[in-house]
């Protein structure tokens, strides 16, 4: 599979203090690769770099030391711009302009006729669902509604790779379902999104790779599938057997959850091998409908690998 | 060059619309609109003291454009994070940059149209209206004299060096430091004279002869003052405008040179 993004050895160590004498390491040797196509889950606490990454990506700070390349490009390539989008963290872009206004000045940032502006900022403003408050200045927008115009900012070239800084922040559930629907279709006409966010569940509905950067270091990196997420527990699906049989088998009431057609969910801890009551429900009767283990949420990951890195 | 004018036509659309510079073109416009009452207090000197206020009303209304704009831009382009998407997009840091101070400029230029004809109004209604006006107007000069746009070019000019010298501060400062850094430009800049003088009046000739090189590398913003000059028509050549107009562009391309290579370096977080 070809790479939207590559980051090697990518550094960023920022001079603080009066002198500039101090050296903080947002960003430390971190290498990456981005499948075209994928949508990547940048996962890590406050102050891991993520931010930092996403400004070395777009040449917004210099690196110190590694370089990164998009689309087989290096980044300082003024090219590369026509084919990636970004949404800043928290931006509050002009508070004078409408939003048509706005996007319609994005447009010409890249050169398009002014038909064509106006054309690409009405298509990505009925993208992200702002109707006729376009013509409403952006002083007056909520925080959700700036979010949206941000996206619409982003999706403006059509591009191939789009970086989006906490996309989530700020956003309703409706808004956050809306973005999530979003990103779920630009991955299925095969663009490249990479994505940081803190909302750890929506980053593992929609992605299929996840990094996870903690405190300037990648701590792990691969396919959602991939991940050597813990297995939890069991979930055994029956049917054919009632509830008493059930508690025969010694599974407790609060373990069971009975859906349609006369089949049960069982819920099992780690520590009751399913093999056991696998074999003693057959001998019941019951059916097994399925079996699979039940592993660790993302969120439940990203914890336990950012403090086995602490 | 497009790209330039978009930024540049943003930034003048953005400035149209702000409430402090509407404020403080109005105020330099009513300033401009009170100069007769001033003018009836010194008695004989109507029409001088309307040319004179109007011209100081101009330049300091402009100079409040310049550096309340200059320094503003970038920072409040920081603050907002606007610029990490601004310049996500295909564009180089130095047409953004100059598309910044092109829009800046514009907005100067617009500021100083309006307070001009504002004193071309008040001028016109003095020598009109006031039937019983003691008009004193200095020797051989119109009341509404086409020549005080010599000033206002002039004027506009100077105030131009100034604000590509707040864009210039403000790549590397704070927007109060650099504030600061340009009124205090602007007022060593009308002391070119004294500064090169300094060694007769203090006894440190390294203070004396930092003073005196400071002269020569500062631009003498009082020679873009040809206030007084007009007002008592007294002749201002195509040739000093030239040469005067010249030596601002020479500035402003440096200070933008100097801007842009700081902007280009620094990290934007």
């Amino acid at each position: 599979m070809m790479r939207a993004v590559r980051l090697s050895d990518l550094s960023k160590t920022f001079r603080t203090g009066f002198w500039g004498a101090r050296g903080h390491c947002a960003l430390d040797r971190v290498s990456l690769d981005v499948p075209q196509g994928a949508v990547l889950g940048y996962l890590g606490p406050n102050g891991a770099g993520k931010t930092t990454t996403f400004r070395l990506l777009l040449q917004l700070v210099h690196p110190t030391s590694g370089a990164a390349e998009i689309l087989g490009r290096p980044v300082g390539d003024p090219a590369v711009r026509h084919r990636v989008g970004f949404l800043p963290e928290g931006a509050r872009f002009y508070d004078s302009c409408t939003a048509e206004e706005f996007l319609v000045y994005v447009a010409g940032l890249f050169g398009y006729p002014a038909a064509e502006r106006r054309q690409r900022a009405a298509l990505q403003l009925d993208r992200v669902g702002i109707g006729a408050e376009r013509r409403r200045r952006l002083g007056t927008y909520s925080r959700g509604m700036l979010q949206r115009v941000g996206i619409a900012q982003a999706l403006l070239n059509d591009p191939e790779v789009l970086f989006l800084d906490e996309p989530m922040t700020g956003l309703d559930p409706l808004g956050r379902s809306d973005v999530r629907n979003l990103i779920l279709a630009l991955r299925n006409e095969g663009r490249t999104v990479w994505i940081s966010s803190h909302v750890l569940s929506e980053a593992e509905a929609v992605c299929s790779h996840v990094a996870i950067l903690n405190r300037g270091r990648l701590a792990v990196a691969g396919s959602i599938a991939d991940l050597d997420l813990d297995v939890r527990g069991w979930e055994l699906v029956v049917a054919g057997v009632g509830e008493s049989q059930l508690a025969a088998c010694g599974i407790a009431d609060r373990r069971v959850t009975s859906i349609a057609d006369g089949r049960h969910v069982i819920d099992l801890p780690l520590e009751q091998p399913p093999e056991r009551v696998v074999v003693e429900l057959a001998r019941r009767g019951a059916r097994i409908v399925s079996l699979n283990p039940r592993h660790e949420t993302l969120e439940d990951y990203f914890l336990r690998r950012v403090h086995e890195d602490a | 060059m497009s790209v330039v004018a978009t930024i540049a036509r943003h930034v003048l659309r953005d400035a149209v619309r702000n409430r402090v510079l509407h404020g403080a073109t109005l105020l330099g416009v009513g300033m401009i609109g009170a100069a007769p009452v001033a003018g009836r207090l010194a008695a004989g000197q109507d029409v001088k003291l309307v040319k004179d206020l109007g011209l100081a009303a101009i330049e300091l209304t402009g100079l409040f454009v310049a550096v309340f704009m200059g320094i503003r831009l970038l920072a409040r382009e920081i603050e907002h994070r606007t610029l990490d998407a601004v310049l996500s997009k295909p564009i180089r840091r130095h047409q953004f940059v100059l598309g910044q101070f092109g829009g800046l400029v514009a907005a100067l230029a617009l500021a100083l149209a309006v307070m001009a004809i504002g004193m071309y109004v008040v001028l016109a209604a003095a020598a009109w209206w006031v039937e019983d006006t003691v008009l004193a107007p200095a020797p051989a000069a119109p009341v509404v004299d086409p020549a005080l746009l010599k000033a206002v070019v002039l004027t506009f000019v100077q105030l131009a060096v100034v604000a590509a010298a707040a864009l210039c501060f403000s790549t590397v400062a704070s927007p109060a430091v650099a504030a600061a850094s340009t009124c205090g430009f602007y007022v060593i800049c009308h002391f070119g004279g004294e500064l090169r003088n300094l060694g007769s009046v203090v006894d440190s000739r390294f203070a004396a002869s930092l003073a005196a090189g400071l002269s020569y590398v500062l631009p003498d913003l009082a020679s873009f003052d040809v206030k007084a000059a007009v007002v008592h028509a007294q002749p201002v050549t195509v040739g000093y405008m030239a040469l005067t107009a010249g030596s601002g562009a020479a500035y402003v391309l440096a200070f933008l040179v100097l801007a842009l290579a700081v902007f280009a370096k620094r990290d934007l977080t």
